[in-house]
Formats: C-alpha cells, sequence, structure tokens
C-alpha cells in the first residue's frame, strides 16, 4: 500500500474518532458517577446545531465549539433535574432526552441546511510533523483532537490520582455510603452529569464545525450510542476508550481502506455504512458474554436512583 | 460470665455529654420519635434497647446528622448543636459506626478511611496510622487490602478504626454484634470498654438483653418512639427489661418433641458449586439431611455460603448436576424454582420487599406469586376470584395486620410481611419448607407467632429447614442443628446434646473432622 | 424556602390518571411559548397547530390512519416495556415488516389471490419478529444490551431499504427514483371509509389493543412479565424464566412494529421508498410511555401523537415553520409526562422542618 495512502488512512482515522473519544469520556465521568445517561445521541445533535449555528453567526469556529458544549451541558442539566432531583427513571428519561434532541436539532437546523462553514486548517506542530507516515497523522491535525488527547490525560490523572475523582468514585460505587460519610452526593452527580453533557456537546459540534463543516439532519447518525456502547466496551477505563473510539474510526472510515487497497470490487456504498453498527453490536457481545466482566466493573449503583432522605 | 461495672460517675459539674430534650421526629406514614429524653455521661456506656421498629435506628441518625429531627434539642456538653450532616457531626466529636456498613468495596482499605477524614491525607501515612490504631485496641486489620476481600468481622473492624482516627467523644454503634460470632462478641466488648475508660462514650444500640446486661452502665428503653423507661442494666433481669421493651413478658413457644423416624425429605448429598458473585463464598462438599416432622437450623454469621446454599436448594441457581440436591427422593439439583415447588417445595427467603414480595403489587397478586398451582389459575388465565380468596384465607390464618388483600406489599411492617410470606408458602401444604431468616427486623410479637408457626408446622410432618443468624432464636425452634463457614458445613447435632457457646466454636470453622480450609478464594482485585 | 420532594405512603391513584393530562396540559402551555418566541400569535399558532388536522371528516380520518401504526407498535413494545425489556428498536422492526410485506407484494404482483393480503400480515409480523430476534438472542445468550442492539439494528435496516430502493428492488420504469414498483390492487389494504385514506390497518390496531389488554391484565405470562420489571429478584425466587420474558417482550414489540410497516407500504405509501418509516418507530415509544403502558391510554396517546404530526404539517403549510416542529413537541411532551407521573409516587412539601 502506498504511504501517502497510509498516512491519509491513519489521519482520517483519527479524525473520525475523536468525537466519539470525547463524547466517550464524558459519559464515562457521568457512568463512574454511578449516572446512565442515555441521552448522548440527542446531546451531541443538539450540541452540533447550536455549534454550527453559533459558528455561523459569530464566524468564529471557537466560539462554535463553546456553543456546543454550553448546549450539552443545558441538555443534560435537563436530564439531570428529571432524574436525580425528580427521581424519574434513568433510562426512558435518557431516552426522552435523545428522541428530543435529535427532533430539536432536526427543526433548529433547517435555516441552515443549505448554508456552508469555511474549513478550519488543522494544527500543525512543526518538526515532529514532518516524520514520515504517522507525522501528519499525530501532528498535523485539528487542534481539537490534540484537546482530546489532553481530555484523556485530565481524566485519568482526576478519576484516578485525584481525591476528587476518588470521592466521584465512591459515590457512584455506593451513594448511600457516600452519603452517609457526608458527601453532597447529589450535587456531584450533577456535575458528572453536565461535564458528560458538555463533552456530548463538544463531540456534536466538532462534527458538524470542524470535521463536515456543514449541517445536514440526522449527521450524528448514531455517533452517540455508539460512544455509550464504547463506554461499555472499554469496561469504563480510559485507555481502553481511546483506543476502541480509533478502532471505531478505523471501521468508520472503510471506504478509504476500499480504495486504498486498489481492489476493483463492487461494495454496495450501504454495505460499508452500516460498518460502524455491525461492529458496535459485535463488541457488545464480545464483552458481555462473561456476566462477570461487567459486574466487576461497571460502577455498582449505575442507573440506580438515589433517594436521599431514606 | 458477665462482668459487673460500676454505674458512670458524671464529671464534676454534670453535665453529661450529650443529652437529648424533647426529640421528635415525624415521616408521611409514621411517627418514628416521639418525645424521646436521653443523657449520657462521658464514659459511660449507655444501651438503646427496643425491638425493631421502636425508633433507634433512627434516632441515631438524628444525632449523627444524617437527617433532622421535627422537634427538639440536642445539647453537647452543655450547648445545644445542630448536626447539619455527618462530616459536622464528625468534627463535633461524634462517630458512628452503621449496622450495615457504608464501606465501598472496590476501594482499598486506606481509601476508604481517607474517604472518611477531611482534607486530602497521604494515603502511606494514614496507612501507618491505622496500623498504629489497630494494634491499640486490638483490631487486627490489613490496611492495603480490597474491601471486598474482607470477612464481615474485619470489615466492621474498618467502620471502626475510621471512626476512631478522628478521636470521637462519643461512639455510636448501631446492632454491632449481629455479624460476629460470640467470641468476636467478647473481644469487641474489651475494645469498648478500653474506649469507655479513656472517656469516650458510647451509645449502644440493641435488642440483644444478655449483651447489654454485660457491657452497658445504664440503658434507655424505646417503644414505638417513646421512652418506656431508662434502667441500669446490671440490676435487671432478662425478663424485666424485656417487659420494658414489648410492654409484657416475652412469649415462650411450646416446643414439643420431634417426630421420629421421618422420612428424608432434603438430601444434600455433597454440594460443591462455585458462587456466582465474584465477591461470594464457594460451597464445598456438603451433606445435610432433613426429615420430616424435625427442623434443622443452619447458624453462621453472614457471608459464610448461606446465599449460595439458598439458590442453590431454591433452584435460584441451578446446579451443574441434578444428584447433589434431592428433594422427596428426586434429584433436583437442575430443576428450577417452578419444578422444585411442584415436589413440595416452600421457600421464605431472606429479602423480603424486592424477592419474596413485589412491593407496589397488592398482596392478592403477591399471593400469585409462588401459589399460582394452587387452583389460581384456569388455562393461562387468571382466576382474580381464587386469588382473592387465597390471599384473604392467608391474612386471617396468619394474623397479618393490612389494610386487606387490595394493600400494596410494602405498606405491611416487616413482621406483617413475613408473616403473609410465611403463610403463603404454608397454605400450600409444603413437604419441605426452607426459612432463612425468619424473624430478622420483625416485632416480637410477629417473632413469636412465627417461630410458633414453624413449630407447628414441623409437628404437623412437614421437613423444615431455617437458616438464621439469630443463636438464640434456632435454640429456641430447632430438633438439630449445624453451622455454615467459610462455605463448609458441619455435622449436624442434636439441640440437647450441644450449647451456645460449642456452636459458637463452630462458627470461626473449627468443628471436629473440619480440614484446615485456606482462604476463601474470592475474586481478583478488579 | 424551596419545595422538597416527600414520598408519598402509597402511590396516589389520583396522580396517575392526572399526570397524563397535566403533561398535555403542560404541553400545550409549552407550544403557546414555542410559538410566542418565534414570532408567531400564539392563538392563531395553537389553531393552526392543534385545532386545523380536525377541521374536516378527511382530516378526522387522517388523524386514525397516522394513529393506526403508531396504536399497534405501542401496544406491541408495551408489553416489553412493563418488563423492562427496552426495546427501542421499533423503527427497525417496522423497515423489515415493510420490507417482507413489500417483498411478498412485489413478489407476488398481478396476482389477484384472497389469500395475497393475509400472507402479506403475516410476512410483516415475521420479518419484525425476526429483527427483534437478533436483539433477543444476543440478551439471552451473551447479555448484551437490548437497547443499544436493537438501536444499532435501526441504523442497519435503514441502510438495507436505502439498499433496495436503490438497487434490486428499483422501479425500472420509475425515472430512476428510489422507490419499488406500485403494488397491485389486491396488495393494498381495503379502505374503510370512502373517500379517506383509512384502511384496515386501524381494525388490525383495534384488535391488537384488543389482545394486548387480555394478555397483560388477565393472562399469568403477562403478570410473569410485570414481576419481572418490578422486581427481577421475585421474578427469578418464583421461577418465572428470565428468557421466555425477554423473547416475548421483544417479539411482540418487533411483530406489532413489522405489522405496522407492511400497513403502511400497503396503505397510504403503495410502494416501498427509502422513507417508509418517517420515525414512527421512535413516536411509539412516546406513546407507550403517554399511555401508561395501558391499551386504553395508548389508544388517546396515539391519537394526540398523530395531532402533533399532522399539526406539524399544517403548521409548514401554513404558519411558514417547518414540520419537524412535531418532534419538539413529541419531546416536549414525554419530558412532561417523566416530570409528571414524579407526583404519582411523591408530593412536594414546602419545606418547614419544625413546627
Amino acid at each position: 500500500m502506498d504511504d501517502s495512502i497510509l498516512t491519509s488512512i491513519l489521519v482520517a482515522t483519527i479524525i473520525a474518532g475523536t468525537p466519539l473519544i470525547i463524547a466517550a469520556l464524558g459519559e464515562l465521568v457521568t457512568e463512574k458517577a454511578g449516572v446512565l445517561n442515555l441521552g448522548a445521541e440527542g446531546i451531541m445533535a443538539v450540541g452540533a446545531i447550536a455549534g454550527f449555528a453559533m459558528a455561523h453567526q459569530s464566524g468564529s469556529a471557537t466560539l462554535g465549539a463553546i456553543a456546543g458544549m454550553a448546549a450539552g451541558a443545558v441538555m443534560a442539566l435537563v436530564f439531570g433535574i428529571l432524574t436525580l432531583t425528580l427521581l424519574a427513571n434513568q433510562v426512558a428519561s435518557g431516552l426522552a432526552l435523545s428522541i428530543f434532541g435529535v427532533g430539536l436539532a432536526a427543526f433548529m437546523g433547517k435555516p441552515y441546511e443549505s448554508a456552508t462553514l469555511p474549513v478550519v486548517p488543522p494544527l500543525r506542530i512543526p518538526v515532529l510533523a514532518d516524520i514520515p507516515v504517522i507525522g501528519p497523522a499525530l501532528f498535523n491535525q485539528q487542534a481539537l483532537v490534540y484537546l482530546s488527547w489532553a481530555l484523556f490525560a485530565g481524566i485519568v490523572w482526576f478519576l484516578f490520582r485525584s481525591r476528587r475523582g476518588l470521592v466521584l468514585r465512591a459515590v457512584g460505587e455506593s451513594p448511600a455510603s457516600a452519603h452517609s460519610i457526608g458527601y453532597p452526593v447529589i450535587r456531584i452527580r450533577y456535575l458528572a452529569t453536565m461535564f458528560g453533557g458538555a463533552m456530548g456537546g463538544l463531540g456534536g459540534a466538532f462534527l458538524s464545525v470542524f470535521y463536515t463543516p456543514l449541517w445536514v439532519e440526522g449527521m450524528v447518525a448514531g455517533r452517540g450510542w455508539i460512544a455509550l456502547a464504547l463506554v461499555v466496551f472499554a469496561t469504563w477505563r480510559p485507555v481502553r476508550v481511546l483506543v476502541g473510539a480509533y478502532l471505531f474510526g478505523g471501521v468508520m472510515i472503510s471506504q478509504l481502506f476500499v480504495q486504498g487497497s486498489g481492489a476493483q470490487i463492487e461494495i454496495p456504498s450501504q454495505f460499508l455504512s452500516s460498518l460502524p453498527y455491525l461492529a458496535t453490536i459485535i463488541v457488545l457481545v464480545v464483552i458481555s458474554r462473561n456476566v462477570n466482566t461487567i459486574r466487576l466493573n461497571s460502577p455498582a449503583s449505575l442507573g440506580q436512583p438515589y433517594r436521599p432522605d431514606a | 460470665m458477665t462482668e459487673q461495672q460500676p454505674p458512670a460517675t458524671r464529671a464534676p459539674g454534670g453535665t453529661p455529654r450529650l443529652e437529648l430534650r424533647g426529640i421528635r421526629k415525624v415521616y408521611p406514614a409514621v411517627v418514628a420519635n416521639d418525645g424521646v429524653d436521653l443523657a449520657v455521661a462521658p464514659g459511660e456506656i449507655h444501651a438503646v434497647l427496643g425491638e425493631n421498629g421502636a425508633g433507634k435506628s433512627t434516632l441515631m441518625k438524628i444525632i449523627y446528622g444524617v437527617t433532622r429531627q421535627t422537634d427538639g434539642e440536642i445539647l453537647w456538653e452543655g450547648q445545644p448543636i445542630t448536626p447539619e450532616n455527618p462530616a459536622h457531626a464528625r468534627t463535633l466529636g461524634i462517630g458512628m459506626v452503621f449496622q450495615h456498613f457504608s464501606l465501598f468495596e472496590t476501594l482499598t482499605v486506606v481509601e476508604n478511611v481517607a474517604l472518611a477524614l477531611p482534607g486530602a491525607p497521604d494515603l502511606g501515612y494514614l496507612a501507618r496510622r491505622i496500623e498504629k490504631v489497630s494494634e491499640k485496641y486490638g483490631l487486627p486489620v490489613d490496611a492495603r487490602r480490597l474491601v471486598h476481600a474482607l470477612s464481615v468481622g474485619e470489615r466492621q473492624r474498618v467502620e471502626i478504626i475510621r471512626c476512631l482516627l478522628q478521636n470521637p467523644r462519643l461512639l455510636i454503634m448501631d446492632e454491632p454484634t449481629s455479624v460476629l460470632t460470640p467470641q468476636a462478641v467478647r473481644k469487641l466488648f474489651e475494645t469498648l470498654r478500653s474506649l469507655s475508660g479513656e472517656g469516650c462514650s458510647i451509645l449502644y444500640i440493641s435488642h440483644k438483653l444478655d449483651e447489654i446486661q454485660e457491657l452497658c452502665h445504664t440503658a434507655t428503653v424505646l417503644r414505638g418512639g417513646k421512652v418506656t423507661g431508662t434502667c441500669i442494666p446490671a440490676q435487671e433481669t432478662p425478663k424485666s427489661m424485656a417487659r420494658m421493651m414489648i410492654g409484657r413478658d416475652l412469649p415462650v413457644p411450646q416446643h414439643g418433641a420431634p417426630l421420629a423416624g421421618g422420612e428424608v425429605r432434603l438430601r444434600l448429598a455433597g454440594l460443591s458449586h462455585g458462587s456466582d458473585d465474584p465477591f461470594g463464598t464457594d460451597l464445598k462438599d456438603i451433606h445435610l439431611d432433613v426429615h420430616s416432622g424435625e427442623i434443622v437450623g443452619i447458624a453462621g454469621v453472614s457471608g459464610n455460603g448461606q446465599q449460595e446454599l439458598l439458590y442453590a436448594i431454591s433452584g435460584e441457581a441451578p446446579l451443574a448436576e441434578k444428584f447433589p440436591v434431592q428433594i422427596l427422593a428426586t434429584e433436583a439439583g437442575r430443576m428450577r424454582p417452578g419444578r422444585r415447588r411442584r415436589l413440595g417445595m416452600g421457600f421464605v427467603p431472606e429479602e423480603r420487599l424486592g424477592r419474596g414480595a413485589v412491593p407496589r403489587m397488592t398482596l392478592a397478586e403477591n399471593a400469585l406469586l409462588t401459589a399460582h398451582r394452587h387452583n389460581l389459575l384456569q388455562k393461562g388465565l387468571i382466576d382474580f376470584a381464587a386469588v382473592d380468596a387465597f390471599a384473604f384465607e392467608c391474612i386471617h390464618k396468619y394474623d397479618v395486620k393490612c389494610g386487606g388483600a387490595k394493600a400494596e406489599a410494602k405498606s405491611l411492617s416487616g413482621g406483617n410481611l413475613q408473616k403473609f410470606i410465611m403463610g403463603r408458602e404454608i397454605l400450600q401444604q409444603p413437604k419441605l419448607l426452607i426459612v432463612a431468616q425468619p424473624t430478622w427486623g420483625v416485632d416480637v410479637g410477629a417473632a413469636a407467632f412465627i417461630r410458633q408457626a414453624l413449630i407447628d408446622l414441623r409437628t404437623s410432618g412437614t421437613a423444615i429447614l431455617v437458616i438464621s443468624e439469630e443463636l438464640d432464636e434456632l435454640f429456641e425452634i430447632c430438633d438439630r442443628i449445624a453451622v455454615i463457614a467459610k462455605g463448609r458445613l458441619s455435622p449436624a447435632r442434636r439441640i440437647a446434646d450441644t450449647n451456645v457457646e460449642e456452636i459458637g466454636v463452630w462458627m470461626s470453622g473449627m468443628w471436629p473432622g473440619a480440614e484446615d480450609s485456606g482462604e476463601v478464594r474470592h475474586a481478583a482485585e478488579a | 424556602m424551596l419545595p422538597r420532594l416527600e414520598a408519598r405512603p402509597e402511590p396516589s391513584n389520583a396522580m396517575r390518571y392526572a399526570s397524563p393530562l397535566l403533561a398535555v396540559a403542560l404541553t400545550l402551555a409549552g407550544g403557546l411559548a414555542i410559538f410566542a418566541a418565534l414570532g408567531k400569535n400564539p392563538l392563531e399558532g395553537f389553531r393552526v397547530f392543534f385545532l386545523g388536522p380536525l377541521k374536516d371528516v378527511y382530516g378526522v380520518s387522517e388523524l386514525f390512519l397516522k394513529a393506526t401504526p403508531l396504536m399497534l407498535i405501542a401496544v406491541g413494545l408495551s408489553v416489553g416495556f412493563r418488563a423492562n425489556v427496552w426495546n427501542i428498536g421499533a423503527e427497525g422492526q417496522y423497515i423489515l415488516g415493510a420490507i417482507a410485506g413489500g417483498g411478498v407484494a412485489l413478489y407476488w404482483e398481478g396476482s389477484q389471490s384472497l389469500l395475497l393480503l393475509p400472507m402479506m400480515v403475516v410476512a410483516g409480523a415475521i420479518g419484525g419478529a425476526l429483527w427483534a430476534a437478533i436483539p433477543a438472542l444476543l440478551k439471552t445468550r451473551f447479555n448484551a444490551n437490548e437497547i443499544l442492539v436493537s438501536l444499532m439494528l435501526v441504523y442497519i435496516a435503514q441502510l438495507i431499504v436505502s439498499w433496495l430502493v436503490h438497487g434490486p428492488w428499483k422501479d425500472p420504469a420509475g425515472f430512476n427514483f428510489p422507490q419499488t414498483k406500485m403494488f397491485s390492487d389486491s396488495a393494498l389494504l381495503p379502505m374503510l371509509i370512502e373517500g379517506t385514506r383509512l384502511n384496515a390497518a386501524f381494525v388490525l390496531a383495534l384488535g391488537a389493543l384488543l389482545a394486548g389488554y387480555v394478555f397483560m391484565n388477565r393472562s399469568f405470562m403477562g403478570f410473569q412479565m410485570q414481576v419481572a420489571g418490578q422486581a427481577e429478584a421475585a421474578a427469578r425466587y418464583a421461577g418465572f424464566s428470565a428468557a421466555r420474558t425477554i423473547w416475548t417482550g421483544l417479539l411482540a414489540g418487533g411483530a406489532m412494529a413489522g405489522i405496522a410497516g407492511m400497513g403502511e407500504v400497503a396503505g397510504p405509501m403503495g410502494q416501498i421508498t427509502e422513507h417508509v418509516a418517517n420515525n414512527y418507530g421512535f413516536a411509539a415509544i412516546i406513546v407507550a410511555f403517554v399511555g401508561r403502558l395501558n391499551p386504553i391510554g395508548i389508544f388517546f396517546a396515539s391519537l394526540l401523537m398523530a395531532l402533533l404530526y399532522l399539526g406539524g404539517e399544517q403548521a409548514q403549510q401554513y404558519l411558514s415553520l417547518p414540520s419537524s416542529i412535531s418532534k419538539v413537541f413529541q419531546g416536549m411532551l414525554l419530558f412532561f409526562l417523566l416530570g409528571a407521573d414524579v407526583f404519582v409516587n411523591y408530593r412536594l412539601r414546602w419545606s418547614g422542618g419544625k413546627k
């Protein structure tokens, strides 16, 4: 295979995996606190339209990214109110958020359907980007790609090396025990949920402002759900989220593989497009087969509502 | 062997360390505390005595800041205080060891202790402090182990050490001995006396009269949320304290003799089974026969395989082979619960709400849960009239105080729900009845009723297996008794041939003929 | 002085019936606010959106026509939801039902047999059920989460139908549009009322509601599924098979969704196109919740949801608003319902700890 084709595959893989990393890491933090937010798809959709609209109005891609984060955090706040304060069922509320978010984004996005944004050039790191083959893939990328790596490092440090992260994990393990020691369980869960929402919104904004700078209804195309599956597949460990996201990124750009291999096979585009979804099903099966894998690694209180004054 | 302690003397000036005046706590459905007065002197070991539901736990939650009283005041060393939350209570000098531990299984001992301490302590330094305290008070524990790998007794020690590291001036112990062997209880008492001697006051919550007599200087008795009396346990008898606790004499069950020569209704033949729970206990080579017309009891501290044993017998965890569990001479090891019930098995599990009964369903619907074979169905459709009649009969025969067959299961008190569940199983005329923790969390009246019901059932020919953590209860109702420890079962002895001390020793796994069983293998750390 | 939530000693029956009504009222109020925010006269918006579709007999028949697939799918889903079996992939099962039913119609095109339509119904049910069998199998054998699996299958189903109408099943005389041939008359559902599009699928839907009622409220299997949904440990204790619960829950939803899909292509559409699904699978989830997982509630909730769909179309025509405003309303309705439901088990207490 031609070197330059390999490079472009690597570049594309990393870019394709980035929104997944951002959204999945955010959801990981939320779930580590014991909250299951199935609204990721809706949050990403709203983040995408908010980001696009802001970038379009203001002319600044950065403002677009921030708007995406804010929109995601607000959506997550609504979810938090429903599930943490009003104690509604977390699964139903998350589904509601997804359905509503996708619908809201479609509605808000109508005026922008034929709008375009200027393409944001990648941020090149001198010297390192000249390394053959992998240089451009790792060091000539969008700023958000570098940010996603920083996010990964930050979350690892936070969860496993900081006291606040320890408290968050304790809350996810046993909110009743954390409460009886005196930690503000609900407040911690709100913060974790809103962080997850902000990350989901950022991931969505990445899609519409940086990845393909335009807006199409349904452009999130299930990435939110895939991010959720990714957290399970990674057994709630950030390193595995990173690896898994890039694997999925690779699957998503499989058309490049086909072209790059030079083969002259007639593969219907729909089949290639279905690969990420098939891959998600397969990884879910693989990771869930052994009941204990999930039981040992998932936060013990995941998905269960917590009633403060029992 | 009771240790007589002189009554604690008050500090000069007579200021109690902790005083409660007129504490009231009102919940939507019940008044948990109704005008409670209490005073604890420095260094005093003060018992709070009462049966389940009397309001003891609520009172402790108020003192520890977990919840707020509706009315009344709390005085700490003479000054009125309002504990905002547990962290605040700890800074005041109040520590609490809960009945159901507030530990995090997937974290280490050090991390667990760190979570309870303010600030960001250095974990290495903390580990050394833990070891020092653990030595000083005779509470051996390894600071670096993951909590899920610890036994229940060790976990309690972690809870206590966690409290002690903050130099409490008042230590609240909520039903501490329900998870300990008799020998471990003695050790705990030594620790508590040591603390009391240093001036730390202790509030000791319990319903166990003999322990209170042995350990405590004074006792406040609660019943139905009110204080019915205070006394000095050393000067009382269990009977007089019981009368203050329940308002009348403790009922004594009519035991009668076991029926001789009954057939074997349950046989465990070399039952070995790995636990489904990564933190559970594997069963190893269990042998037991239960005959018709007898009650066999299995004693043991929780966490030694009782759950796994019950799942294996009830069918909720089918085995790889059919032969190790035989119900009425049929090899049932691979059968699911429905088929085992068809053979004549009944089962009363230890969890009432959520397993023995569905909380949000009515009693009538809950009758359908296991009694459906009892003519309650017509070609797959429910015969509602028959279901209602069954539930009605159950409620009346078993004295279930409730709002009728349409009442939701969760609206019943623990004792009444247990009577209903037991009644439901017994009305199906089982040939074999398995019962787990029959009177846990049940008021004394209902407990006596339940125990008598079991005895009567035995006398009518049913084979009964009871698994319980309350030794007194087992000695009261059983004909034979065995002990489960670390997944192994001791031989069964006739009740008349043994006593509490011997069974207590066996509960550590040391019965004659036991091989030296190694450590129970738990899952590797995550 | 913030209000607190306090647990009720018993769930309030009054609130159980009132909460969907409260949710509807809040949605209407929210709608007025949205119209105002978009610069339209709120009352005008209300009239066009909610009353516009009902102005004549044809409009009302359209209401029932749109509600039909929602009823079918929602009653099937509710069987599973009661047992905590979360079939979120009804959209995909609907598509597979349309493909299967439509496939039968295309294969036997030109046939005048009276058996054609019943065969199509059966094919639709089987198609949807097979697609739902995948998450059922993966959950019972491998513990794979049925929400994610059934959802992924939605995307895959959309791609399958896209491939079919762009490729092998494309109408050669269709000017290269991605659609199949129109079905012959014998493959179309008979109309119920002359001059409207309301067809026999509505009768099927009513039948499904009745069957659902009997199953869930009177059958022992329905009881077992309710127990499984409320207290998993109790279901295990009672010996109710978890696998049977999962299969029943998923297949019921799948079969119903499949029939709905077939009804759409053999009804108003008359052919298979890429847009066969129109989000009914997801809207039905909302219907199931708003209808309290109860066939009678589902009947009314379907009508309401259908009204929201039609309202969107009216808004597009008369208010120049995008028709996807329907989705906003639908989502709002679900949110408000989840919020209002809280008050079944809790009530508001204004803080004041001491007397």
